[in-house]
């Protein structure tokens, strides 16, 4: 069938390939996958944040039927992990991260013992009769308290809470201080978040005894980061280990991490000469899968009178948790490293330190260390507006750079690629019908209600990044071939779990190489099949994945040149939708792919085939950004908080696909309205998750999500030939702090300059009492 | 001790000796091979295990299979069963009310029930109608949207 395809895809809204199985219940979860002679395992956990566990007795649980194993710490730990952590770091003491606990438990939640059976029903039956003695230590939750002289100590051993310091320090900042016309100052706390993917973890292993190969299936977004680092801790070779990401039910950076649970489920499989598998429950998602946020911090904005920002300073806690996973400790610094914004500030610095606590690690939650950043910053132009007085529009354009600026250095030392931040907020204004809404607040106002608008002019650092910031590598791989038939089989070694690449890419390959998308079929998330990758996460899959795949189509377009050449008899073909033309004569991508196998009439010197592979290493980071505007209503008798205008103009750059990125907003959006409202992990003083279930951790639902106003502009980025930036954090990094700038300026007349979030009516109420309600 | 329970699950009946404590979600996925209902609490908060009983809307991860013996069991394998799309299933497709789709069987049993009961919902009466059903990725906006194509489409 030769091409026919005319109308480019790319920027089209088209509805996704990968649906159909999906809406249909056709789909292979982790969950759904079963292997003949299948054992399952669970693992008992820690009701303690801090104890010596002084017995743990199997006996009675091992004689339950159909219970094949119950294991502990001292039969697995010297014969699989540690659990690895990635992040380079100086931090002087790290615990070792074994798969199961010691003679001592860290955190709720912490493994104690595992139970492997044939049946589910009976695995729970077993786990509920392993006899373990505890005897309860003083344990840590509050990352400030942590810091105390007296405080109790996460990890006793250590004699200290602190895991490290780190500065980042820029400019002169005790001279642009001293120049200042004033300080403003704010404490602000990060709350701790809980990602909660709908889907929980799980896993199945499989050893083949005969091959000596380990096969891996996982709800990961990084299959390739766990086989380059899980081999060595279960001793197996890199290449004879599988890891596979079927459908992954959702991520949020708490699937960007290597697990115990993955480790000893390996190791099991060998040990029991049986395939494995693992389901996370809720109870144990909430306590034992990586936290997000959870930083407290002082911080300081030099300014002059006029609205000039000059510089911000920086005192952070970052509470890191009981152990490290993949990230931990790199987290927070992502922080500092955006704390100029979308500023022209002349100094910056940020003195951050990371302690232990006696609760579960926090790593890469959805924007990763940048929500907090933009937060911080986008509420500090807040008060700095209203300690001056000033119109918090015209503080922040202000302090923009111009268009002409970039590339564009920042006070953190960060290069931005392109920015038209005057004109995304311009936009937003248009939509909001900016001084209608300012109108309408003060009719509201005037009427008794309480209203309130505010807004964020955000940027972010996407498509992570050059291999030299990266602790593995921040490249990306691809592979595209069109098949004998024809058929076009891309690969990508990213690992989109509901981001919609098969579409995007389809869409991609489609124009480029001038086929119908029909005939494209996008794979990904097996080691096997991707033979590199670098996964996803921070908004790298479409920049860093789809230009490998460009550079791909650029090689077989090359050689396939030379192949028509040949054929058509001509020194010179030119090509275009599909077909390469040499005056009259034409050949097409089926007859020449036919050609380049059957390979009977090849040019001399050019290999048979028409398959290419690449590695593409991105030049810089990506800055994509936006404005939100945000308007709220309070309800005076409860206060509660309602959202009743929401405009997003984000710029990632031009869009391969408007539905999908629309999508992609909007989820973010969800999540912060999420953390501005009403998520909050809660431990309590004796480090007892108080939040351990969707009863406790609440999280919106449909009725909590307010009628969206989208737009976008379009600032193509100069650091890859698509001009593409990436979106897939914007939502939740441009969100959280637009719509807590719209309930502070609604509380304003009670005498509110801050609250820390999540902004419940319990909270908000108080605050109005305390303001006096008029 | 085992029990005999029979449920037409999709139209074709499933027999088994169950233990009385085997949950409906696990008869379902485990018995019936029917993984298209998932687990996403345990507790009946998220509603990813929603299926049809008897044509109510039910969390099947808080349900026993014994007490479903002799009812009529609707799965999301269920709804394209002549090959051609549910209106709920178009919808999500065309309006992109999904992504990662783990929470999507789930979300869409729901909005089968609450278009059954309501042809014509409102937004608000949308929203209500899903309250039992948690999605993390979409932001529930295309949901919505999603739900208000299948009423359009089926109102035609």
């Amino acid at each position: 069938m030769p091409a026919t395809k005319t109308k480019p895809y790319i920027g089209q809204p088209l509805k996704r390939v990968e649906d159909p199985r999906l809406i249909k219940g056709i789909a292979s979860y982790v969950d759904d996958l079963k292997m003949p002679g299948m054992l399952h395992m669970a693992i008992l956990r820690s009701p303690y944040a801090h104890a010596k566990i002084t017995g743990i007795k199997t006996t009675t649980a091992k004689a339950v039927p159909g219970v094949v194993a119950v294991l502990t710490g001292a039969d697995v730990n010297d014969k699989c992990g540690p659990v690895p952590c990635a992040a380079a770091m100086p931090v002087p003491k790290v615990p070792k991260h074994t798969v199961l606990a010691g003679d001592r438990v860290y955190f709720v939640g912490h493994p104690v013992a595992v139970v492997v059976a044939a049946d589910r029903y009976v695995l729970r039956d077993a786990l509920d009769l392993i006899e373990v003695d505890y005897d309860a230590l003083p344990a840590i939750a509050d990352p400030e308290q942590a810091l105390a002289k007296d405080a109790a100590l996460a990890h006793p051993d250590f004699g200290t809470n602190v895991a490290y310091t780190w500065t980042l320090a820029n400019g002169d900042l005790d001279a642009v201080f001293k120049a200042a016309d004033r300080i403003v100052k704010q404490k602000m706390v990060h709350q701790r978040v809980t990602p909660m993917p709908i889907e929980p973890r799980g896993c199945l292993t499989s050893y083949h005894a005969g091959e000596g190969t380990m096969t891996l299936w996982t709800s990961t977004q990084v299959p390739h980061l766990i086989r380059t680092l899980v081999p060595g801790l279960i001793g197996i070779p890199e290449n004879k280990m599988r890891v596979v990401a079927p459908e992954v039910g959702g991520g949020f950076g708490a699937k960007l991490q290597i697990y115990a649970e993955e480790i000893l489920c390996c190791h099991l499989a060998q040990r029991l000469a049986a395939p494995v598998k693992w389901i996370e429950s809720r109870r144990e998602n909430a306590s034992s899968t990586i936290h997000g946020r959870a930083q407290v911090g002082y911080y300081e904005v030099a300014v002059k009178k006029d609205g000039t920002v000059l510089a911000i300073k920086a005192r952070s806690i970052a509470d890191l948790g009981a152990y490290f996973q993949l990230l931990t400790p790199m987290i927070p610094t992502l922080t500092g490293l955006m704390l100029a914004g979308c500023y022209k500030l002349k100094a910056v610095r940020m003195d951050l330190t990371g302690v232990y606590t006696n609760t579960m690690a926090t790593d890469a939650y959805r924007g990763a260390g940048r929500p907090e950043a933009t937060y911080l910053v986008e509420r500090l132009m807040d008060c700095v507006a209203d300690e001056l007085g000033l119109d918090p529009v015209k503080v922040r354009l202000k302090n923009f750079p111009k268009p002409s600026e970039f590339p564009f250095t920042t006070a953190t030392g960060l290069v931005y690629d392109s920015g038209n931040y005057a004109g995304a907020l311009k936009k937003a204004q248009q939509l909001a019908k900016w001084d209608a809404l300012l109108k309408q607040r003060d009719t509201a106002r005037k009427a008794g209600k309480i209203f309130g608008v505010g807004l964020s002019t955000y940027v972010e650092i996407c498509a992570l990044g050059p291999s030299k910031i990266m602790p593995a590598g921040g490249w990306e791989w691809g592979c595209v071939r069109i098949e004998i038939s024809g058929k076009v089989t891309v690969i990508t070694g990213t690992t989109p779990h509901g981001q919609g690449q098969e579409t995007s890419f389809a869409q991609l390959v489609g124009d480029k190489l001038g086929v119908p998308m029909e005939d494209v079929v996008v794979l990904r998330g097996d080691t096997n099949v991707a033979h590199f990758g670098r996964d996803t996460y921070g908004s790298r899959t479409t920049v860093v994945g789809g230009m490998a795949i460009v550079m791909c189509i650029d090689k077989i377009i090359e050689k396939a040149g030379k192949l028509a050449a040949h054929l058509l008899g001509a020194k010179k073909v030119s090509f275009k939708n599909g077909t390469f033309v040499a005056g009259k004569k034409s050949i097409g991508w089926p007859q020449l792919a036919g050609e380049a196998y059957v390979a009977k009439n090849l040019p001399v010197g050019l290999e048979p085939g028409l398959e290419a592979s690449a590695f593409y290493e991105p030049p810089n980071c990506t800055f994509p950004f936006g404005t939100h505007i945000v308007a709220v209503e309070i309800d005076r008798d409860t206060g509660q908080v309602k959202i009743v205008k929401y405009v997003a103009v984000d710029d990632c750059g031009p869009q391969i696909n408007p539905l999908l990125v629309e999508g992609q907003v909007q989820g973010g959006i969800a999540h912060s309205i999420g953390q501005v409202l009403f998520e909050r992990t809660v431990y309590d003083e004796n480090g007892q998750l108080l939040t351990g279930e969707f009863m406790d951790y609440a999280m919106p639902r449909a009725g909590d999500i307010p009628v969206y106003i989208m737009g976008s502009t379009v600032t193509p980025s100069t650091s890859n030939a698509l001009g593409i930036k990436g979106v897939g954090e914007a939502g939740t990094i441009g969100a959280t702090p637009a719509i807590a700038n719209a309930i502070i300026d609604a509380l304003s007349p009670f005498g509110v300059r801050h609250l820390d979030l999540p902004l419940t009516p319990e909270k908000v109420w108080l605050a109005l009492q305390k303001g006096g309600a008029r | 001790m085992k029990t005999l329970v029979s449920i037409r699950v999709n139209g074709t009946s499933h027999s088994h000796e169950v233990e009385p404590r085997l949950l409906l979600v696990d008869f379902l996925r485990d018995l019936c091979n029917l993984t298209g209902t998932h687990v996403g609490c345990e507790t009946s908060i998220c509603g990813a295990c929603t299926v049809l009983v008897n044509g109510k809307a039910m969390k099947s991860c808080t349900m026993f299979a014994v007490q479903t013996d002799g009812a009529d069991v609707t799965t999301i394998e269920g709804l394209a069963r002549t090959g051609k799309l549910h209106p709920v299933q178009e919808g999500f497709w065309e309006c992109h009310g999904l992504q990662c789709g783990y929470c999507t069987p789930g979300m869409i049993m729901s909005g089968v029930q609450l278009l059954a009961r309501n042809p014509k919902p409102s937004r608000d009466e949308i929203c209500h109608g899903i309250e039992g059903n948690l999605c993390r990725c979409t932001g529930y906006s295309h949901i919505i949207d999603a739900i208000h194509y299948a009423a359009d489409k089926e109102g035609k």
